[in-house]
């Protein structure tokens, strides 16, 4: 008796804290609002289900809970019953799984038009490469890394030189413009999460990875790790900041390519600062304002132009 | 192995006599049974207080100075592992695996009786390696209970340069112990039945177990070797699962290896051995209910397959932990559709013990509150394990507190629960005595409400994005005060859970000696394991006479019969022969309801 009060009030409290609870999700900064659909028809139709099990359930010990005398019924099977159960369950599940397959069959397949970024991950920090003008990003792996060459970009591919290099620095990206996010590690499993755009993925060392989305909402979102990788994986976070076009060529003329970073003899030391800035980029991208277009344009080779040398890309 | 039992010379003698013989190094199923159970305990004990470490960091950060980032690590991959490995499989398993088998089936013990024995110390042993790891510098690894590479062989985590060789010897030695117990299992239930203890006349325990067992024999090997080739990439430098890497600036020398390989390995065996816990615990509770309902199980035929479906299904659904691992996507289609069809067996099985509990005559005895809280917890678990199934709802969930609370949910508590009901339903078998009433009252509630209480609001963090295997969160901004203040929440009532433990552990020992006097069946069961000459049942478990089975085991509230259980070995009723085919879903092959002692063998069984 006691029990099947108790399960009632476990489905009031069940359902009154989901619709009053404060917990729920951050508000949606990306495209992926088709997830959040895809979530909520399953959480629909599992809560039904557990509304409906349990209350059946408290029935039950109410009903024939035992008294002085009574008998239980006796039956084996009721094969009926039994295949009628199964159908309704086959639909339920076929319900919730369609509208989620759909979505991923968005989520893993990029628009022709999406920009591209790379996320590198190593213990316990990110950085961030964009393509230069040419819209592609160079070559890189592990070996290639030096104390000037930090995300190991192959120095003998033209594509590389002008790529941006973001380091210690925060991610930005601009609004309603689809991105995909090439992932790499430099030594464990990482995560890129950015909870506000809800779709993840992880890095993994000796491969590219990749997902994309389109960043809906302007504002600055954190970037943290899902992925445990040893002691500062709760530490490890970047900032990504979602800008108007305006904002967000001012902050892409302000990065260095990575020419620029190898090569910094080619900087007469004595030079003062601006001038010498100045000096590098006439040098090697003559059209800053053309540069940033393409950057945000339609990527034309995306699949094609990544690899780590020897390991697997997921392209 | 029928034949040979029945003539038995151990039947007259009294087994082994010294304390030693007897207690210590035991050939006796039930001997080895309760050295399995109370190792497990005992590990699973500290697996309880690091839970309590971790929960007090998390809801009350800094309040225990000791534990930083490095010892909240060790102290989730230990945790972990001890509750998943250690306990959960080791109990139902060499615990309640050794104990039942033999008399549920009608044996006078384990086939392989020294291998049984051999099986219980080499876990032992298991068990020590894993706890040594504690005491070694560096301390236990920090890895994740999942112990993926690179990151669990390299520094930059705890426990790299010991606790990792540790781990996985003992995970090496924990396989071999199971593989000795597993045969036993598997060879006893197939070839050491009563006569007329037909596969399909077996209590659902007894196929929760088998199936169980079978799969753990199909896919520990699987985490023995990626083991074994993981220690060679930590000790002698091999590359099966790390490519060139850097690791805290240096280039290493590793190149060329497969971290995702790893997962996939992980993960064909560790989905299986989430069902190698659960199947055990859907027989026992299947049972459960069923006595304590006095009526037959529902649809017992459809819970034999729905159990061999699962089994089957859960050794092609693996990589829905790997979604977003960055393997190709393209799997995403296949591992949800067939993660998602799991669910169907699973959902018969619930829909089956609901509706024994329909038009019962139900007794809330202790072991019968703890199976509706499981049926309750694992329905709960299981819907929510939709989400994570469904491709793309995993996205935003995976390795979030969603997920945290998800498996607690479905292989923590629910059997956890299952574990306390079956202790409280056959204490009375192990010991001739039962538990204590009101002290098991306290500890159903507290325990129930309790880990409801944790579990139930914690899907909600996750639903906010509080990512998991986190040290500290204070100061990420899009997670509000109140998470903060929820999580306190949750750490008072996980404190409260555990200490409740301590009183069922208190009740174990007080009952020993002052608990009621039970008699031989105190719950009017019906299978086997209730109905030997003595309880506790003494070496060889059946005296002179083997039983002889004429029924299935689920013969409660039959119309006709006076009383509202009818034993295994019941012979055959005159009332009942008229409908034999609905009260027996596998009559007797051989001419009429066998009351025949002479009746030979069947096939296979001999
Ligand atoms: C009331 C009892 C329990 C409490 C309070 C508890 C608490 C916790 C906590 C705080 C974590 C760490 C979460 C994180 O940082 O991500 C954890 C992880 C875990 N727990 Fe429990 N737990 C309990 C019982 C169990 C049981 C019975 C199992 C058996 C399956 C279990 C299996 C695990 C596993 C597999 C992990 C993951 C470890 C990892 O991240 O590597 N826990 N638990
Ligand atoms: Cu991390
Ligand atoms: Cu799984």
């Amino acid at each position: 008796m006691v029990l099947a009060i108790v399960l009632v009030l476990i489905v009031l409290i069940t359902v009154l804290f989901t619709f009053y609870s404060p917990w729920w999700f951050t508000p949606l900064a990306s495209n992926w609002g088709t997830i959040d659909d895809a979530l909520i028809i399953t959480f629909a139709i599992t809560g039904f289900v557990f509304v409906a099990v349990t209350l059946f359930m408290a029935l039950a010990i109410f009903k024939f809970r035992h008294v002085e005398g009574r008998k239980a019924a006796f039956e084996p099977e009721n094969k009926k019953l039994e295949w009628w159960l199964i159908g309704v369950t086959t639909i339920g599940i076929a319900g919730m799984l369609a509208p989620g397959l759909i979505v991923w069959a968005d989520y893993v397949k990029p628009p022709p038009n999406a920009g591209v970024f790379e996320a590198v991950g190593q213990q316990w920090s990110w950085s961030f490469r964009l393509p230069g003008k040419d819209g592609k990003l160079g070559r890189a792996a592990v070996r290639f890394i030096t104390d000037d060459n930090i995300l190991g970009v192959d120095p003998r591919d033209a594509n590389g030189l002008d790529d941006l290099i973001i380091d210690g620095d925060d991610l930005h990206l601009l609004l309603n413009q689809p991105v995909k996010a090439n992932l790499r590690s430099l030594d464990v499993l990482h995560d890129f999460y950015v909870p506000q755009f809800r779709a993840k993925m992880d890095l993994v060392p000796g491969m590219v990875t990749y997902f994309w989305f389109t960043p809906t909402l302007p504002g600055s979102y954190e970037i943290l790790c899902a992925e445990l990788c040893g002691l500062g994986h709760s530490d490890m976070r970047s900032l990504v900041v979602v800008d108007e076009p305006g904002d967000y060529q001012a902050w892409l003329s302000e990065q260095i390519t990575f020419a620029e970073m190898i090569a910094p003899e080619d900087v007469p030391e004595d030079m003062p600062e601006e001038v010498a800035e100045e000096a590098v980029e006439s040098e090697q991208q003559p059209e800053v304002a053309d540069e940033v277009a393409l950057n945000v344009g339609p990527s034309t080779a995306l699949s094609a132009e990544l690899s780590t040398g020897e390991g697997t890309t997921n392209d | 192995m029928t034949e040979d039992n029945a003539t038995d010379t151990e039947a007259e003698d009294h087994g082994p006599t010294t304390f030693l013989t007897k207690y210590v190094w035991s050939q006796d199923h039930k001997v080895i049974a309760i050295q399995y159970g109370l190792t497990a305990i005992a590990i699973g004990l500290v697996a309880l207080v690091l839970s309590w470490l971790m929960r007090m960091q998390l809801g009350f950060p800094g309040a225990l100075e000791f534990v930083d980032q490095e010892a909240y690590y060790q102290y989730a991959t230990m945790h972990g592992m001890i509750m998943v490995i250690y306990l959960l499989t080791a109990i139902f398993l060499g615990g309640f695996g050794n104990y039942l088998i033999p008399l549920m089936v009608g044996a006078r013990d384990m086939v392989f009786p020294y291998l049984n024995m051999l099986s219980y110390w080499v876990y032992l042993i298991a068990v020590l390696v894993l706890v040594s790891s504690f005491f070694v510098p560096g301390g236990p690894t920090g890895a994740g209970w999942t112990l993926y590479p690179p990151q669990s062989i390299l520094e930059g985590t705890p426990g790299y340069d010991w606790g990792i060789i540790l781990m996985l010897t003992s995970l090496v030695i924990f396989i071999i112990a199971f593989t000795m117990g597993g045969l036993n299992y598997v060879t006893t239930i197939l070839q050491a039945r009563a006569r007329g203890m037909t596969l399909m006349r077996m209590p659902l325990t007894v196929w929760g177990i088998f199936v169980a067992t079978f799969m753990g024999l199909l896919a520990f090997p699987v985490l023995f070797v990626s083991g074994v080739m993981l220690l060679l990439d930590r000790v002698i430098g091999t590359s099966f699962f790390v490519p060139e890497i850097i690791s805290m600036g240096e280039p290493l020398a590793y190149g060329g290896g497969s971290p995702l390989l790893f997962q996939h390995l992980f993960w064909f065996f560790g989905h299986p051995e989430v069902y190698i816990v659960a199947l055990p615990a859907f027989g026992i509770v299947s049972d459960l209910l069923s006595i304590h309902a006095r009526k037959n199980i529902f649809g017992y035929r459809m819970m034999v397959w729905a159990l061999i479906g699962i089994g089957a299904l859960s050794f092609i659904v693996w990589a829905h932990h790997m979604y977003v691992s960055g393997m190709d996507p393209a799997f995403g289609f296949f591992f949800a559709v067939t993660t998602l069809i799991i669910a169907v067996p699973t959902a018969i099985k619930v829909y089956n013990w609901v509706l024994t509990l329909w038009r019962g005559d139900i007794h809330l005895t202790i072991p019968m509150l703890f199976s509706i809280s499981f049926v309750l917890t694992f329905v709960f678990g299981g819907l929510t394990g939709l989400f994570l199934g469904n491709v793309v709802v995993d996205v935003p969930l995976s390795d979030t507190y969603f997920v945290v609370a998800h498996f607690h949910m479905v292989m923590g508590v629910a059997p956890i629960m299952v574990v306390f009901g079956a202790i409280y339903h056959w204490y009375p078998k192990m010991t001739g005595r039962m538990l204590n009433g009101p002290m098991g009252q306290i500890h159903f509630w507290v325990t129930f409400l309790g880990t409801y209480a944790i579990y139930f609001p914690m899907h909600y963090l996750g639903f906010v994005g509080v990512p998991r295997r986190y040290y500290g969160y204070e100061d990420i901004e899009f997670i509000p005060q109140s998470v903060h203040d929820l999580n306190a929440a949750i750490t008072v009532a996980a404190l409260f859970v555990g200490v409740v433990q301590l009183l069922f552990l208190y009740n174990l020992v007080w009952s020993l000696k002052r608990g009621e006097l039970a008699g031989g069946n105190p719950w009017r069961a019906t299978s086997l394991e209730w109905q030997t000459p003595n309880t506790p049942p003494v070496h060889g478990n059946w005296g002179k006479n083997m039983p002889q089975v004429h029924r299935w085991a689920y013969d409660f509230s039959v119309p006709g019969a006076d009383k509202d259980f009818m034993p295994q070995n019941m012979p055959r009723q005159s009332f009942e022969a008229a409908d034999v085919h609905k009260l027996d879903p596998d009559p007797p092959t051989a001419g009429p309801p066998s009351d025949d002692p002479a009746l030979p063998p069947r096939e296979g069984e001999a």
